[in-house]
C-alpha cells in the first residue's frame, strides 16, 4: 500500500511494505498509488513539489514491478495473462498521472527499481538513488515478455543514448546508481538510504522555492514527452497565463 | 534592428539594437526579410553568420512592447503574434541554402535561444552570457516548434528537463555538456574570429546549397513538420 503526506506544499507519497517487502504493483498497490496522485492533482498550490519514497522492510526494493505472484495465482495460463494485462492497464493511469502532475515529481530510489518499478522512478522529473545498495533493471528480455507500448515509450523519452537504452531495455543490463548518472537517467547519486532521501527533500525544497505556476509545468513537461504523452492519451492544453 | 554585410563567402548578419535585441515586430520582420534577400543572393560556398552587439545576443520577445498593450488578453495577443511571426524566421534558417553559424556573445534567451539553436553550429563566448529558457519560471507555455526544435537539438534528457523544465542557466562551458554549444571562447572577439575561421573552412567546400538544405531537413523531420518545411529529392551528380 501507500501514503500520502502533506508537509507545507511538499507531497511525500510512501510505498509501504505492510505484507511485501518487495512494493510489488498489484492490483491494490496500483489503485492506491493512482488514488494518491489524484488527490495531489486536485490540490495543488503554486511551489508543490512531490516525492516518493519506499519505506519498511529490508529496504531492498523501490519496487520490484507488477505481482507476478498474484498473476500466478489465476487458474489458468489464460487467467494469469488477463491478470497481467489487468496490471499493465492500470498503471498506464498511474504513469499518466505523474507525467501531467502540476509539479516537479522526484523519486527517491533506496532500493531495487525493476521493470514496472523502474517505469515508475523513470516517470518522474528527477530520479535521486543510493549508491550502496539497489539497481535499475528491465528483466523482460530475460523473463521473454514484450514491452507495454508506455514502457517503452518512457524508456525512449528518459534514456537518450541509444547503448544505453540497448543495454537497459534489451539487454537486461542491471544499472548501479553511478552507472545510472553516467548514464543521464539518474541525477544524483548518495551514499546510504537516509542520504537519498536527504537529497531528495533538499532538491524538493529548492525546486519548490521557485514557486512555479503548476499549470505551466505540466504543459512544459508534456511538451518534452510527445510521443510518450501520445501513447498515454495526454493531449496539451491551452492555458491563460499573465505575461 | 539588424545589419547584413558579405565578407567574401560569409554573410554576416548582426543584431546591433539596444542591449537585449529583444525580437518585437520590427526586428522579427527585419530578420525575415533579411534572411530571404541571403537565401536569395546564396552561391555554392556561401556560409551565413549571426552574432549580436550588446550584452545579449537576443533576450527573446519583447515582453515589454507586449505588456504595453491596453489589457492582460492585448498583452496575450501581441505575444502570440510575436511567436506567430518568428515561426517563418525559424524555418528560414532551417531551410537556408547554407551552413550556418552563431556566434553567441552574450545571453540567449526565450525566443534569443531559439534564433540561436536553429543554426548549424553554435559558438559561445566562456567569460559572459548564459543560454536560458524562463517560460518554466514566468509560467508562460512553450510554443509548438519551441519544443519541437529544442528535442530535435538538445538529445540529452537531463539537458531538456535542465534547460526547459528547471529553468537553469547554461554558460558556455555548461552549454558544451549539454551537447548545444559546439566551442565555447574566451572572448567575444575570439568566439567571432572562431566563427569566421569555420566559416571560411565550410566555404572552401563549396557545397550546393539547395542540397545541403534538403539535407538539413532530413536531419530534423519533426521540427520541419512543425515549421511546415517539406522536403524534396535533388539528385546533382551520381
Amino acid at each position: 500500500m501507500c501514503t500520502l503526506e502533506k508537509r507545507g506544499s511538499l507531497f511525500i507519497l510512501t510505498l509501504t511494505s505492510d505484507q511485501d517487502d518487495q512494493h510489488r504493483l498489484n492490483p491494490t498497490l496500483i489503485s492506491s498509488i493512482f488514488s494518491a496522485l489524484s488527490q495531489i492533482q486536485s490540490q495543488p498550490t503554486a511551489g508543490s513539489a512531490l516525492v516518493t519514497v519506499a519505506h519498511g522492510g529490508s529496504g531492498k526494493f523501490f519496487c520490484n514491478g507488477f505481482d507476478f505472484r498474484w498473476a500466478q495465482a489465476a487458474d489458468s495460463q489464460s487467467g494469469a495473462r488477463q491478470r497481467l494485462r489487468h496490471m499493465a492497464d492500470s498503471f498506464r493511469q498511474v504513469v499518466a498521472a505523474l507525467l501531467s502532475l502540476p509539479m516537479p515529481t522526484i523519486a527517491a530510489v533506496s532500493g531495487h527499481a525493476a521493470a514496472a518499478g523502474f517505469i515508475l522512478a523513470i516517470a518522474h522529473d528527477y530520479v535521486i538513488m543510493r549508491k550502496d545498495r539497489g539497481v535499475l533493471y528491465m528483466p523482460e528480455v530475460d523473463l521473454g515478455i514484450t514491452l507495454p507500448d508506455y514502457f517503452a515509450a518512457a524508456a525512449r523519452a528518459k534514456i537518450g543514448s541509444p547503448a544505453a537504452l540497448r543495454n537497459v531495455v534489451a539487454k537486461g543490463v542491471k544499472v548501479k546508481a553511478k552507472e545510472g548518472v553516467e548514464m543521464g537517467i539518474v541525477y544524483s547519486a548518495h551514499d546510504s538510504e537516509e542520504g537519498t532521501v536527504e537529497a531528495a527533500m533538499r532538491l524538493a525544497e529548492e525546486l519548490m522555492g521557485k514557486k512555479w505556476e503548476g499549470e505551466a509545468y505540466a504543459e512544459i513537461r508534456k511538451c518534452l514527452y510527445p510521443e510518450m504523452c501520445s501513447v498515454l492519451g495526454l493531449s496539451s492544453k491551452s492555458f491563460i497565463s499573465k505575461i | 534592428m539588424c545589419s547584413l554585410e558579405k565578407r567574401g563567402n560569409l554573410f554576416v548578419l548582426t543584431l546591433t539594437g539596444d542591449n537585449q535585441n529583444r525580437l518585437a515586430p520590427p526586428l522579427i520582420s527585419s530578420l525575415l526579410s533579411t534572411l530571404s534577400q541571403i537565401s536569395s543572393d546564396a552561391t555554392p560556398g556561401s556560409v551565413l553568420i549571426t552574432t549580436s552587439h550588446g550584452r545579449s545576443f537576443s533576450n527573446g520577445f519583447d515582453l515589454t512592447y507586449a505588456r504595453a498593450a491596453a489589457s492582460p488578453s492585448d498583452a496575450f495577443d501581441r505575444l502570440h503574434s510575436m511567436v506567430e511571426s518568428f515561426r517563418p524566421v525559424a524555418a528560414a534558417l532551417m531551410s537556408l541554402p547554407m551552413p550556418t553559424i552563431a556566434a553567441v556573445t552574450g545571453h540567449a534567451s526565450a525566443a534569443g535561444l531559439m534564433l540561436a539553436i536553429c543554426h548549424d553550429y553554435i559558438f559561445m563566448r566562456s567569460d559572459h552570457g548564459v543560454l536560458y529558457m524562463p517560460e518554466v519560471n514566468l509560467g508562460l507555455p512553450l510554443p509548438d516548434y519551441f519544443a519541437a526544435v529544442m528535442r530535435t537539438r538538445i538529445k540529452s534528457p537531463a539537458a531538456l528537463r535542465d534547460l526547459l523544465l528547471r529553468g537553469v542557466k547554461a554558460n558556455a562551458a555548461e552549454g558544451v555538456k549539454m551537447g548545444i554549444v559546439d566551442s565555447a571562447h574566451d572572448s567575444a572577439e575570439s568566439t567571432m574570429d572562431a566563427a569566421v575561421r569555420v566559416g571560411e573552412e565550410l566555404a572552401r567546400r563549396k557545397w550546393k546549397g539547395e542540397v545541403y538544405a534538403e539535407i538539413r531537413k532530413s536531419l530534423y523531420p519533426e521540427a520541419c513538420g512543425v515549421l511546415g518545411l517539406t522536403q524534396k529529392a535533388i539528385v546533382s551528380k551520381i
